[in-house]
């Protein structure tokens, strides 16, 4: 047996056309329709062997992640391929996804014959051959870059469990996420793959499915946090011939990358959420919605769907069951706010992106006039472990509103970027420091930007906040789809939040007035603050500064209480939330003209050190409008009438001689 | 070149408006007119609501772009790590603005939202070559080595010329 479409002998009768209900059981419990040891001794072999567990030859992983790829993980491979042929090694190349440690790809995983499974990071092109040379050929740890191990832990040799980034997570939704092949539904199926989906199709009813979703509390990643039970419940119940089903991957927050993750290391988790999702409604069609920005995303969601069909897990009658489901990626076009449901079902429509007034919810009509549901990728990730382990478990996890875990991206000014999943109700605190290691070059830290431009950024003094839904409304963020950014104190507040109105306004549709006019206002407001007396013009200008501030909070809440879509509804939230936690920085930028971190502009100057520069004249080639002077060899000077503050000369200084105040 | 494309999809069907359009720009990497014109028969919708469409999504271009295509990340993640200094820098060396083509139509800098590799930012992309953890310094060995790539053809002495 190759695979388990492969037959263990002409007793097996599974095809996607005649399919067998007892398929996914099989696969895991040898022939169930018949006793023969032979057989079963084929399906034990094949599941040893897709779980990495008995092989002849060591096995290399590489995760190759957009992360993994964007590190030099293609150049890595290749650098491993031509040290095997020359050190005449045969060893099998596994690719996976992404494990979660960004900041520590390219991530190589060792296996050997009868041995735990290693994991090295930081692997370059460089080092690999003296790491073939250790690892392969001498069959010994390469303890440079050793990050720990999968199996048992030894003297010298500690778990992969016990670093400090993953001590700290609960991994459900990201459980095989660079473990496993992602293009294989084979290896899927051997770890356990499908078991959900197979216990709810051959035993439950629609409303048990439903009501094991709705006792567990599970509530959607997106970000809006509504029961998914309930969302599914409304669909349920509408008698239509025909249902759709979406799963929302079209993950515009910038700074959020655990869909795309997710899609890319596990995507048929993904599909089986949505088989289970689409049983439990009675959906025949469902669409997912992916961001082309994603392309590594989109062909493994390919790839997952036609090996899906190959296997009878998609199409009709899966597992003789007569339930049908078709599936279809759609690929996004660049508009953020198609990440709004109504503004998605419009997209896939053929439309332009703008959201419509609800009611009447998607669960009623959505989708070409039809009963629709749409969730998020985190969300289906979720549903098939909720049926196997049952809604008491996921309900005992996480806090007493807010079940399970939750995945967030950290990024920015953090040490160990990446992907993390944690219990809900875990503090701020411990996602920044615990797990994230802190702020690199010993800065202090300043605020974490959680929930994306409908979030806000949240400071030192409320760090010990929990993470959940209600928790992080009361202090003034929301959950959002899980983007984490860590800001220093090199981070300028209101630089951010001129950041997020501009992103707002870019994207905002235009449809409805107080988003489109309201955030453009906005940003005038915040646009004015940051000017040096220089440039600014005349006195009513300067009027039009101070009174635009006055007016900022209340235009605020004037534009969340009137948008139409949840765009528009937070689209203040970060001008909002830095107002009430940064006044201090918001109040020295309009009285002292200063910014104290160094990052708006026009408010600062920049000098030469004369007593460093040494005249190299790097810095008179790199200035766009000739406002350095000097002779060669000679200290040089800027003339500050001229210096449009670009900065560039700070950049390319060799000798730190530029002072930024 | 592109009447193969409908054949994927069934006529006067709305829904496949957005993938045809994307479908058409993968072959050109613009929407030329008459394709737009095209495809707005084939669905059967006035050439408005196709111009509509295709001005709404970023995606969609209706100006050819240069050879290599530079993507410069403006995420919240890159932006925190100084990625305006980096479009700044690859601004002023090729001497056009994001959203131009250079003259030679070598180079177009484009501006997403986010690439989503956030955790080594800040992230740049040429042609689908991703290059990470940016600073202002790498980007003049970084551009110059599309400027020598082989892949163009008669043009490249001129070409090197005005963009340095």
């Amino acid at each position: 047996m190759k695979d388990f479409l492969d037959k263990c002998c002409s007793e097996c009768w599974h095809t996607p056309d005649k399919p067998c209900e007892l398929f996914v059981r099989c696969c895991s419990e040898g022939p169930l329709c018949h006793h023969d040891k032979a057989c079963q001794d084929k399906f034990d072999n094949l599941n040893k062997r897709l779980k990495y567990h008995e092989h002849d030859v060591p096995i290399i992983f590489i995760g190759m992640g957009t992360c993994g790829l964007a590190a030099g993980a293609q150049k890595v491979e290749e650098a491993i391929i031509n040290e095997l042929k020359k050190c005449n090694i045969s060893a099998h190349i596994e690719i996976t996804g992404c494990v979660g440690y960004c900041a520590k790809e390219v991530i190589v995983d060792i296996k050997l014959p009868g041995q735990d499974r290693i994991s090295y990071c930081e692997i370059t092109p460089k080092i690999v051959p003296k790491f073939i040379q250790r690892t392969l050929v001498e069959k010994g740890i390469f303890k440079e870059k050793l990050l720990g191990t999968y199996g048992k832990p030894s003297e010298d040799l500690d778990s992969i469990n016990n670093d400090p980034f993953f001590k700290h997570q609960l991994k459900i939704v990201l459980e095989n996420c660079g473990v496993i092949n992602p293009d294989s539904i084979d290896t899927y199926l051997a770890y356990g793959g499908f078991k959900g989906f197979d216990k709810v199709i051959r035993l439950l009813l629609p409303q048990e499915v439903i009501k094991t979703i709705t006792d567990s509390g599970l509530k959607g990643r997106g970000g809006a946090g509504f029961l998914t039970g309930k969302k599914w419940e409304l669909a349920n119940k509408m008698k239509t011939d025909q249902k759709y089903l979406i799963c929302n991957a079209d993950e515009g927050d910038p700074g959020a990358f655990m869909d795309r993750s997710v899609l890319e290391s596990d995507p048929f988790r993904v599909v089986e959420g949505m088989l289970i999702a689409a049983y439990a409604i009675g959906a025949s069609k469902g669409y997912i919605y992916c961001r082309a920005e994603y392309p590594l995303a989109i062909k493994r969601l390919e790839n997952t769907i036609k090996q899906c069909k190959e296997y009878g897990l998609l199409g009709n009658n899966i597992l003789n069951s007569d339930f049908c489901f078709e599936l279809k990626v759609k690929k996004g076009a660049g508009a953020f706010v198609c990440g709004e449901e109504t503004a998605l079902i419009a997209s896939i429509e053929g439309k332009r992106g703008m959201p419509r007034p609800r009611p009447p919810f998607p669960s009623i009509s959505g989708l070409f006039g039809k009963p629709t549901v749409i969730n998020n990728v985190e969300t289906f990730a979720n549903v098939a472990g909720i049926l196997i382990r049952g809604s008491e478990w996921f309900a005992s996890i996480g806090t007493e509103n807010s079940k399970g875990t939750k995945v967030f991206a950290l990024s920015g000014k953090i040490k160990n970027t990446g992907l993390v999943e944690v219990p809900m109700g875990t503090t701020l605190e411990d996602i920044v420091f615990k797990i994230g290691g802190g702020i690199p070059f010993n800065k202090q830290f300043k605020a974490v930007q959680i929930g994306g431009p409908s979030g806000g950024c949240l400071p030192d003094s409320v760090i010990k906040t929990q993470v959940d839904y209600q928790s992080l409304r009361e202090v003034g963020a929301m959950m959002g789809s899980g983007g984490f950014v860590v800001m220093d104190e090199d981070t300028c507040m209101v630089d951010v939040a001129k950041y997020f109105l501009t992103f707002i306004q870019t994207e905002s549709c235009g449809k409805c007035v107080p988003c489109r006019e309201g955030t453009k206002r906005m940003l005038e407001i915040i646009e004015r603050i940051p000017v040096s007396y220089k440039n600014t013009k005349n006195k009513k200008d300067q009027l039009q500064r101070f009174k635009g501030i006055i007016h900022l909070k209340r235009l605020g809440d004037v534009i969340r209480d009137t948008s139409l879509c949840g765009l528009g509804q937070s689209a203040p939230n970060p001008v909002l939330s830095g107002l009430r936690y940064f006044k201090d920085e918001w109040e020295t930028h309009l009285y002292g003209r200063e910014c104290p971190a160094g990052v708006c502009k026009e408010l600062l100057t920049y000098t030469i050190d004369n007593s460093i520069c040494t005249g190299c004249g790097v810095c008179v080639r790199k200035c766009a409008v000739d406002a350095i002077m000097g002779e060669k060899n000679q200290a040089h000077y800027i003339i500050e009438d001229k210096c449009i503050k670009c900065g560039m000369c700070l950049e390319s200084c060799r000798f730190q001689a530029i002072n930024v105040n | 070149m592109h009447s193969q494309i409908f054949q994927d999809y069934p006529p006067k069907d709305k829904s496949s408006l957005i993938p045809l359009l994307q479908d058409v720009q993968s072959i050109y990497g613009y929407l030329p007119e008459d394709a737009l014109q095209e495809i707005a028969d084939f669905v059967a919708l006035p050439l408005s609501r196709v111009y509509g469409v295709a001005t709404f999504y970023n995606q969609f271009r209706l100006i050819p772009l240069g050879e290599n295509v530079i993507k410069v990340c403006r995420g919240t993640a890159c932006h925190v790590k100084n990625s305006s200094n980096i479009l700044y820098a690859i601004e002023s060396t090729l001497n056009i603005k994001a959203g131009e083509t250079s003259r030679d139509k070598k180079f177009s800098i484009e501006v997403v939202n986010c690439i989503g590799a956030c955790s080594i930012a800040p992230v740049i992309t040429v042609n689908d070559e991703y290059f990470g953890r940016l600073t202002v310094k790498e980007i003049p060995a970084i551009l110059k080595k599309f400027t020598n790539s082989p892949k163009p053809k008669p043009v490249e002495a001129t070409a090197v010329k005005s963009t340095s």
